[in-house]
């Protein structure tokens, strides 16, 4: 009996536990979604900051962010799939191949920040592309790099080997059978997860705060070397920097609520592809 | 004849191709600790080693003596990752735990996006919740003028190390042969008695792993960190007290210090101490996670 006591308070208090993750997700979410909701509007999504900031709405930090974020996608999309190619189509169990993973893993765990000092080295200083889009989207794309490796080679891993095995025997090469019968097949999975990658570096601080994200911008950017305001330093500044913190609360409110639906609706999206596209694989 | 030999050349050139964009994560691994390395070296000209390792005195632009002391900081870094840790672990495996033995598969899939959510939130956005939302309350709480402390940084990390200590051990419990809990259920033990003294022994290294991760991710945040533990740069008095991580030291200084100056050095040097930190948490639960996986195959 009581052995039966045990065991019911003992799972209800792991039960206990997941209530208390949901309870701060839910908590997260309303808080933001409430009180960002009054603040979001077409004038608040359209137009630049304006009166020292304490007016005007986001319009600048939405483009530089989503600039910022193509830059990024052009350095780790391409080579994150490469890469995973590589290691799940080619590579063999060597010394070399077992290096490279263990960077990539070791990549992943390296914190942000750190990539924002090696962004400052790099290229805004030794490549003197200077405080810029450039610099900063090629910060994001190294940070995401290692997230777009392994994400891409897992989709690969799904693909049953006789796909390959069956275009080999019939004599293609070995990159004709990637191409024809591994990739198309693998290329949703892939895109999941670059996508996922993506939205984090999107959401992303510390990198870009030095590599080229202004304080205030009302402009916006012409190339890539220009500067930009981006959506997480724009809630940033307005946040904690802001010289009438109270005053701006409601603009911090809705830039976060604004970030939040970006990267949240990213996730949201992809998650939904990947639900359809198991859907009609399994018909 | 000559047709294929094109092919094959083709097929090497692909080959060579697809490794040399593997081979770049590598390159930039390295690249990253040569560059913080020989950046951070010049500081060492001016600081004395000792003194930046030992001293608790952080202020590279008093106009008297600079002090390039990097303890407080350190210090301040494992505070907040420790108290996030005891908040993250219990919650975290208890909530693995019941997702691998007590949840219905219906629960479980649905349970394991929405905690992903969770992890999905920009820290920037985490930080600024715990100014407006948890600030407040623990002024409240613990009775002090403003709820930025290291104990609303604390709980802001547990936040964010929750889901992969979640993950993490959930695969690592779920990872645990079929055949332990039978033989557990068999001999006359309930589920729960199975679950905490077969399972979680059983699984013990992968949670391990998991925590190590969770750490490794609490001690390089910067974001929350910064939003919500005041940045006082002195030694900690406690968790009430408002305190700076190394992480913080560097986002607050870098975007005023003028470049190649001793303080920009020291900069870096701070940086390189921060990599080599979380490289070391971070290889340690690599290890861990690769054994358990071999054991298991």
């Amino acid at each position: 009996m009581k052995k039966k006591i045990i065991e019911t308070l003992g799972f209800f208090g792991l039960r206990v536990c997941l209530y208390i993750v949901f309870a701060f997700l839910l908590i997260f979410l309303y808080d933001i979604g409430s009180k960002g909701a009054g603040t979001l509007s077409w004038e608040f999504l359209s137009q630049a900051p304006r009166r020292g900031m304490t007016e005007g709405g986001i319009f600048p930090a939405i483009v530089g962010t989503f600039f910022v974020t193509i830059v990024t996608a052009i350095l780790a999309v391409p080579m994150g799939m490469f890469a995973a190619i590589y290691l799940n189509e080619y590579a063999k169990q060597t010394k070399i191949t077992r290096i490279i993973r263990l960077s990539i893993r070791n990549l992943s765990g390296v914190p942000s920040i750190v990539y924002g000092l090696f962004g400052v080295i790099v290229f805004v200083n030794i490549l003197k592309f200077g405080t810029s889009i450039l610099s900063a989207g090629l910060t994001l794309g190294l940070l995401t790099l290692p997230w777009t490796i392994t994400s891409s080679e897992e989709a690969l891993k799904t693909i049953p080997n006789s796909y390959r095995e069956g275009a080999l025997a019939l004599g293609a090469t070995k990159w004709q059978s990637i191409r024809t019968n591994v990739l198309p097949y693998a290329m949703p999975g892939m895109l999941t997860g670059t996508v996922l990658g993506l939205a984090r570096a999107a959401g992303e601080t510390a990198p870009i705060m030095f590599t080229g994200a202004a304080f205030f911008l009302p402009i916006l950017p012409n190339s890539l070397d220009d500067q930009f305001m981006a959506l997480p330093y724009h809630l940033y500044v307005m946040a904690t920097q802001h010289h009438a913190i109270s005053q701006v609360r409601p603009i911090a409110y809705g830039t976060a609520l604004v970030l939040l639906l970006l990267v949240l609706g990213m996730n949201f999206s992809v998650a939904l592809l990947r639900y359809k596209l198991r859907k009609i694989r399994k018909e | 004849m000559k047709k294929k030999r094109f092919s094959n050349l083709k097929e090497r050139a692909i080959k060579v191709f697809f490794f040399t964009n593997s081979v770049f994560a590598t390159l930039a691994l390295v690249g990253i600790f040569f560059l913080l390395l020989f950046t951070a070296i010049p500081a060492f000209k001016e600081i004395n080693m000792g003194e930046f390792f030992t001293s608790t005195r952080w202020n590279p632009t008093s106009p008297v003596k600079e002090g390039y002391g990097i303890l407080s900081m350190v210090v301040s870094t494992f505070m907040v990752t420790i108290g996030a840790l005891v908040i993250a672990i219990p919650i975290g495996i208890g909530v693995a735990a019941y997702l691998s033995d007590v949840a219905h598969w219906r629960v479980r899939e649905i349970v394991k996006p929405i905690v992903e959510i969770l992890a999905g939130i920009p820290s920037v956005v985490i930080g600024f919740l715990g100014i407006v939302l948890f600030g407040p309350i623990i002024a409240k709480i613990f009775g002090t003028s403003n709820g930025l402390n290291a104990v609303n940084g604390s709980l802001l990390l547990a936040i964010m190390a929750l889901p992969t200590i979640i993950s993490i051990s959930e695969d690592s419990l779920n990872a645990v042969p079929k055949t332990y809990s039978e033989a557990s259920l068999g001999l006359g033990a309930n589920r729960w008695q199975t679950l905490i003294r077969v399972k979680l022994p059983a699984s013990l290294s992968g949670i391990i792993a998991a925590v190590m991760l969770g750490m490794g991710r609490a001690i390089g945040e910067t974001m929350t960190v910064m939003m919500v533990t005041g940045n006082a740069p002195a030694f900690p008095k406690g968790f009430l007290s408002s305190i700076r991580t190394m992480t913080a030291t560097i986002a607050i200084e870098l975007g005023e210090v003028p470049y190649y100056t001793t303080h920009y050095y020291a900069l870096f040097a701070v940086g390189f101490v921060l990599f080599i930190i979380t490289f070391f948490v971070n290889m340690i639960s690599d290890v861990i996670l690769h054994k358990y996986q071999e054991r298991e195959q």
